[in-house]
């Protein structure tokens, strides 16, 4: 779809780190810590959207919440046009912050439960001097319609509202600063089918109509494929695959990411019985990820070295940008 | 054959200060032995209301006003608590979502495995414990003996799932009921659960009444489905007949609504305009008439509810007369 020296990215993370004390336990030099992202690289470019998937404690969301610089890395960087935002000084932030925008999964817990939708929206408005007092009440009637609300609804509550409207207003509230990009972070997995659609919708209208980038993070492949121009596949801190979507619907290479898509439901009955990667064991603790490849324990592919060397992600053909961390099925592909 | 649970005309309420709101309108519907039966809805439409009546599990404020549930020839809301005591966990068990709360957090899987069996197979605590590790290693977990001794916040999730599962199977139920039982999952985990559910339904030959909103789950693993939609069915059908010819509006809606990771990239998702309304128990027509593209004056009016083919049955005028064009 896109050529990777076509564009200039937007974003740019490299060796980024997250490490969180683990609770219970005294802070000090040796004490253990939850690797939660554990050294990753990836570029975001202008106008797409690059949907990050992977199962609970995969280190998804620590790193959405990095990019919108709600966190510190513990190490490596953030780099916004070339400047490092985990160095910015919490003035420097301030301005580019309104350019970094996050929807959050939760709709309820994200929006003031004491506050009208209107004063949630005038709120960043008003601090980040989007709009003066005069043209506070047009901008917010035409927020409120981008996202599909009526204007008449701007006094009531929060719980007021249904959850598939609370999403609308949170998105509303980030487009409130009119930003470059915003993280949406697991923004349907709450809501009834019927209304993810409708919220997958509006996303992508809003998209083309402001020219947004994305970060579309999720733990579930259909919503994020129908959305994500590019994906990224995460576990255990790490990403194991990187792709356009649909060169990795197509050919999937790290055995993670196969194991990913067979484990999807597929409303189709008659394929029921199809031959499918079940993967063994549970998901192990990040406070101790296992040595070597970290999907070693629950790999149907794994081979002695898996457990000692671990993988870098490098491209599938030279040049590609499709890239996988699994140097087995790879070596493989070129026999 | 007789039907293994039949229900009829089942009719649930809220109560409170002296208002009722009804939930769930005249449900009707029977599982045969060994079969799987999914009803699928979205969130508030009475599926887990339904699925908690059957066992006389419903909270207090809740009630139910008319119906009766046949389960293997007995009708159990005749039945006292004492009665249904000897019912529930052995005949017929349920598998919650939450398995965090459903599980006791201050007694050992071991002390809760072997509560039941003691319990309704009458063992004595050492053939208990025997048998309680059986089921443990049944249920896929490995090192079963050290799984008796833990406390279930020391599982992960998965692991606190296929113990609530062994739990049910125990007694070597006839029905099992699942409320939800993979939605807090991780994908790869609930493929292993789901496939674990299913080797043991066939194993013992089960029936399973399985509650869900994931309509791919319900093409992995139905034998019949039944789409619930404010407090009513909307329709009925066998898993391949549903799929194939979807016949209500709001099931056509469903299906179309959801991504599937082998669609056609390009396609737009298709959405359900509005929500559902409120009070719907007071809508003399069709329930989803508001939101639905093929509605006509008669919609408005009442209600129809119809078999189209053998166990083909639909709560719609226009899909009754076949005028709503297939796609």
């Amino acid at each position: 779809m896109y050529n990777k020296e076509d564009r200039k990215p937007l974003m740019v993370t490299r060796g980024l780190k997250k490490y969180y004390p683990v609770r219970g336990t005294t802070i000090g030099k040796n004490s253990p810590v939850t690797h939660a992202v554990d050294g990753v690289d990836f570029e975001i470019y202008e106008g797409e959207t690059l949907g990050i998937v992977g199962e609970s404690g995969c280190g998804k969301s620590t790193i959405g919440r990095q990019i919108v610089a709600l966190e510190k890395p513990t190490s490596g960087h953030v780099l916004y046009q070339g400047e490092s935002i985990s160095e910015m000084s919490t003035r420097q932030l301030r301005k580019i912050r309104t350019q970094l925008q996050m929807v959050f999964q939760d709709s309820t817990s994200s929006l003031n439960p004491r506050k009208q939708v209107y004063d949630i929206l005038a709120a960043p408005m008003l601090y980040h001097g989007i709009t003066t007092g005069d043209n506070l009440d047009g901008e917010i009637n035409r927020l409120l319609d981008l996202v599909g609300l009526p204007k008449s609804m701007k006094h009531r509550y929060p719980h007021e509202f249904s959850g598939g409207q609370r999403q609308r207003i949170g998105i509303a509230k980030a487009l409130s600063v009119k930003p470059r990009l915003i993280v949406c972070d697991e923004p349907v997995s709450a809501l009834d089918v019927s209304v993810q659609a409708q919220i997958l919708n509006l996303l992508k209208q809003l998209q083309d109509e402001f020219k947004l980038t994305y970060v579309f993070i999720a733990h579930g492949l259909g919503a994020v494929r129908y959305v994500s121009s590019r994906i990224a596949i995460m576990y255990l801190g790490r990403i194991v695959e990187i792709a356009n979507t649909q060169e990795l619907f197509d050919d999937p290479v790290h055995p993670y990411t196969k194991a990913l898509f067979d484990a999807s439901p597929i409303p189709a009955p008659k394929l029921r019985g199809r031959e499918r990667i079940v993967l063994k064991g549970e998901i192990p603790s990040s406070v101790n990820p296992p040595k070597g490849c970290r999907f070693h324990t629950r790999c149907p592919y794994a081979i002695p070295s898996c457990e000692i060397n671990d993988p870098p992600l490098i491209p599938v053909k030279p040049g590609s940008n499709h890239m996988a961390a699994c140097p087995v099925l790879l070596a493989e592909r070129e026999r | 054959m007789e039907p293994l649970l039949q229900v009829e005309d089942l009719t649930i309420a809220f109560v409170e200060d002296n208002t009722q709101t009804v939930v769930v309108d005249k449900a009707g519907f029977s599982v045969k032995s060994g079969e799987v039966i999914c009803i699928v809805g979205e969130s508030g439409c009475g599926k887990s209301v339904t699925a908690l009546s059957l066992l006389g599990l419903l909270s207090p404020n809740a009630r139910i006003i008319d119906g009766s549930i046949i389960f293997e020839g007995k009708d159990l809301l005749k039945m006292n608590e004492k009665e249904l005591d000897g019912i529930r966990g052995s005949e017929a068990t349920m598998v919650f979502q939450d398995v965090m709360n459903s599980l006791n957090p201050v007694l050992t899987i071991g002390n809760q495995l072997t509560e039941i069996i003691r319990i309704h197979m009458g063992y004595d605590r050492k053939k208990a414990n025997e048998y309680a590790i059986e089921m443990i290693k049944k249920v896929g977990l490995p090192d079963a003996k050290a799984v008796m001794k833990k406390y279930p916040h020391m599982l992960s999730g998965g692991m606190q799932q296929r113990v609530m599962i062994a739990i049910a199977l125990a007694c070597g139920p006839k029905l099992i009921i699942a409320d939800e039982p993979t939605t807090a999952l991780d994908v790869t985990i609930q493929l292993q659960i789901m496939k674990l559910l299913v080797e043991l339904q066939k194993e013992f030959h089960m029936s399973i009444l399985l509650i869900t909103h994931d309509i791919g789950l319900v093409a992995e693993l139905a034998d019949r489905v039944i789409i619930m939609y404010a407090g009513q069915f909307m329709e009925e059908a066998p898993v391949n007949q549903l799929f194939d010819h979807p016949s209500h509006p709001y099931t056509r809606a469903l299906l179309e609504s959801v991504p599937c990771i082998y669609d056609d990239p390009d396609k737009k998702l298709s959405s359900i305009p509005g929500t559902v309304p409120d009070n719907y128990q007071d809508i003399e027509g069709c329930r989803f008439f508001g939101r639905c593209s093929y509605g006509i004056p008669a919609c408005k009016e009442k209600q129809v509810y119809s078999e189209l083919e053998e166990g083909h049955f639909v709560r719609c005028h226009r899909a009754v007369k076949e005028e709503i064009p297939f796609v």
